[in-house]
């Protein structure tokens, strides 16, 4: 199995849940950090971040606030919202506040995984439009530039 | 006495407040009561007022005639008994003694007398010994001896007198008119002349007078000095004491031996001891009014009746709307109780689908994580067992994907298909679902029908969750009939039927299965009920319910056990906006 450097975190009050979800990952070669509520969720967003799987229902910060605030100060972090909760109205809700997917407990750990990279190839692909504009069409130098600000990762693949 | 009368009518009119046959009985009974006493009460007492007016005018219009005839009948016998006596009285003035005691002087003049007066029978002169010593008439009175004759005294004392009745000559009544004469030289002698009373009589009674009225003369002995038709002949007694007389005519009541009431007037005749009757049936006078108020009476009791008939009629309508508008207040009130009931119940299923969704993604999880350990070599051991415990975990896996499947349903996120509205037409969405069910139908001997008899106009709805309304309610009609083995000659058929109601458009799916009990009936759109022994979720109606409601319809049903089932469906041509929260 090849190991996949996208830098996830594990949002959810559900220690239990967190944390044998990110067994599992690791597992697959997905290396997560887990946050058990919405603060501490910020705080480990200020690492690099990749893809955030996020729960809705939380004591304290909700997860609405965190995506908020996720899409804020990190627009380029995808989040997935990953709930028990999930209405019709939260997921739309969520599509707008910026959420990238929206899936519902209890869920197969592939659907999440396959929604995890699609989250991460958009996240580049929108980087590198963004900086090849920037760099005037050269997608080489794109690349570069987001290996150097360490958004884009070495890949094997 | 008055404490039980009030209680009873506290009972009778005493309103029950809830929604029961009693309640409008009673209130029927009370308004009708009232309405009928404030109608009836004032024509009553009109009635009454008028009554006793009108009888008082009608006694005056009957006293005044008859004391008008009194007073003329008391004038004219006045009038002839005065002219009799001043008559005899000028007799006795124009001649002495001497000529009227001899008899044929006496005879020529009581001649003269008679050829221009009626009535006159004898003539006497009788001396001051009281002894007749003249006497011209059919008797042989001459000789005669008055002394001490109360008669005699009375006319020497008054000067003129006239005498009660009395049978004489030929079985005639007659009345004797005396004067007493005091000559100058002292001579003293009174004039006796007797006459019959025929004159009287017709003076009293007029030819063609009304017989109602009975005209008579008494004494105050109470004989009649003339022919009563109450009280009998002349001379006869009248059976009741007349009044003390007065001077002025007297008009008084009294009940005669008949039961009937009369009016009497009585007068006194000037200078006679006579009194005269006038008596009439007060009846007579009232036989008109009688007539006229059998008439009136009629026409009250027929306007009473009336208004009895009528008050009830209208009240038995009016509380007849009333009991309809309150049943359908209750109606309505039982279907929001129902609703709301069914939203709440709807609101606690997703709340604990929501709270369930939680575990069991830990669960899903942990047993993931077992089998990604053994899947993975993580760890080591026999590779049989393993298998054996790979094949619990996805156990433990498949069995929480059907738990899934039920939060996921209750929450309404099998319908996940986007809200999409569009232009559609009714019958195609409901032949499409047809064309799903139209081979197990006929698996099963039922006669599928759909039925528009006029063309439906378009409608903005969804057509996803339509045809899974319409998917649910036919395969509940399909099972309802599969389990059904009534009647078994009759043919199994569903037939849905749509047409316009306004701006909605009304499907009805109607089966005849084997219907549902009201127990069913009353919990038929709540989650997890279900009929079906381990087949179904009991989330079908319940979905369905949801949709419809969503949709902005609304779904209803009838059913009979037996009978069958009927299933309506309204739905608005364009929806409310809502959005979508499950």
């Amino acid at each position: 199995m090849t190991k996949e450097d996208i830098k996830i975190i594990l949002v959810d009050d559900e220690k239990q849940f967190v944390d044998t979800l990110a067994e599992r990952l690791a597992m697959r070669g997905f290396a997560a950090r887990v946050a058990y509520d919405g603060p501490s969720a910020l705080k480990e967003v200020t690492q690099p971040t990749d893809v955030i799987v996020l729960d809705l229902r939380m004591p304290g910060m909700d997860g609405f606030e965190v995506l908020r605030s996720v899409k804020k100060n990190n627009p380029q972090v995808q989040v997935i919202i990953l709930t028990g909760h999930g209405g019709d109205a939260e997921e739309q809700t969520a599509y707008r506040m910026g959420a990238y997917n929206f899936l519902r407990k209890p869920m197969d750990i592939d659907e999440l995984l396959t929604s995890i990279r699609m989250a991460y190839r958009d996240k580049v692909e929108n980087a590198m439009v963004a900086v090849s504009l920037a760099e005037g069409g050269d997608f080489e130098s794109a690349r570069e530039v987001l290996k150097e600000k360490d958004i884009l990762a070495d890949r094997d693949a | 006495m008055l404490d039980r009368l009030k209680a009873y009518f506290a009972r009778a009119f005493e309103v029950p407040d809830a929604v029961s046959p009693a309640r409008y009985e009673t209130l029927k009974r009370l308004m009708t009561v009232l309405m009928v006493t404030v109608s009836v009460a004032p024509l009553l007492i009109l009635t009454f007022i008028s009554h006793s007016q009108y009888m008082q005018t009608l006694e005056g219009e009957m006293e005044n005639p008859l004391e008008s005839l009194a007073r003329k009948t008391q004038a004219a016998l006045e009038l002839y008994l005065g002219e009799r006596v001043s008559t005899v009285s000028f007799m006795a003035h124009a001649y002495h003694l001497q000529t009227l005691s001899d008899e044929h002087t006496l005879n020529r003049i009581f001649l003269a007398l008679k050829s221009q007066y009626q009535g006159f029978v004898d003539m006497g002169l009788v001396d001051k010994t009281g002894r007749q010593i003249a006497y011209v008439g059919p008797y042989q009175l001459k000789g005669a001896d008055y002394a001490g004759k109360q008669w005699l005294k009375d006319t020497e004392i008054r000067g003129r007198y006239i005498s009660p009745a009395f049978l004489g000559y030929r079985g005639y009544p007659h009345l004797v008119i005396a004067v007493h004469r005091l000559e100058e030289n002292g001579a003293e002698w009174t004039l006796r002349v007797a006459t019959d009373t025929l004159r009287l009589q017709q003076i009293a009674v007029p030819d063609g007078k009304s017989r109602d009225t009975d005209v008579f003369l008494v004494d105050n002995q109470g004989v009649l000095q003339t022919d009563s038709i109450l009280y009998g002949k002349a001379l006869e007694k009248i059976p009741f004491q007349l009044p003390h007389a007065l001077h002025d005519t007297e008009i008084i009541r009294k009940e005669g031996d008949d039961g009937r009431m009369y009016l009497m007037a009585l007068c006194t005749i000037e200078g006679t001891d006579f009194r005269l009757v006038t008596i009439k049936p007060v009846d007579t006078a009232f036989r008109p009014w009688l007539a006229l108020r059998a008439e009136l009476l009629w026409v009250i009791f027929g306007g009473i009746a009336l208004i009895v008939i009528v008050s009830n009629l209208l009240m038995r309508h009016l509380v007849d709307r009333l009991r309809a508008s309150d049943e359908r207040r209750v109606a309505v009130f039982a279907q929001m109780e129902h609703n709301q009931k069914l939203s709440s119940i709807g609101r606690l299923a997703a709340g604990v689908a929501h709270e369930v969704n939680n575990p069991l993604a830990v669960i899903l999880e942990k047993a993931g994580l077992a089998q990604d350990l053994l899947t993975m070599n993580k760890i080591g051991g026999d590779e049989k067992e393993k298998q054996t415990l790979v094949k619990l975990l996805q156990g433990i896996e498949s069995t929480v994907e059907r738990a899934r499947g039920i939060t996921h349903r209750l929450l309404g996120f099998a319908r996940r298909m986007e809200v999409s509205r569009q232009a559609l037409h009714i019958e195609e969405v409901i032949e499409e679902t047809l064309g799903f069910l139209e081979r197990e139908a006929r698996n099963r001997g039922v006669l599928l029908e759909a039925d528009f008899p006029e063309p439906l106009p378009e409608l903005i709805s969804d057509r996803g969750q339509l045809q899974q309304v319409f998917l649910n309610l036919i395969g509940n009609a399909l099972d309802a009939q599969a389990e059904f083995r009534g009647k078994t000659n009759e043919a199994r058929f569903i037939r849905i039927r749509g047409v316009t109601e306004g701006q909605c458009i009304s499907v009805t799916v109607a089966d005849n299965g084997k219907g549902m009990s009201q127990e069913v009936l009353r919990h038929i759109f709540e989650p997890f009920y279900s009929t079906k022994k381990n087949k179904g979720t009991g989330l079908g109606m319940f979905i369905t319910y949801g949709i419809v409601q969503k949709l902005g319809g609304h779904i209803t049903v009838e059913s009979t056990e037996g009978e069958g089932t009927t299933f309506t469906v309204v739905l608005p041509l364009t929806p409310p906006d809502v959005s979508g929260e499950a």
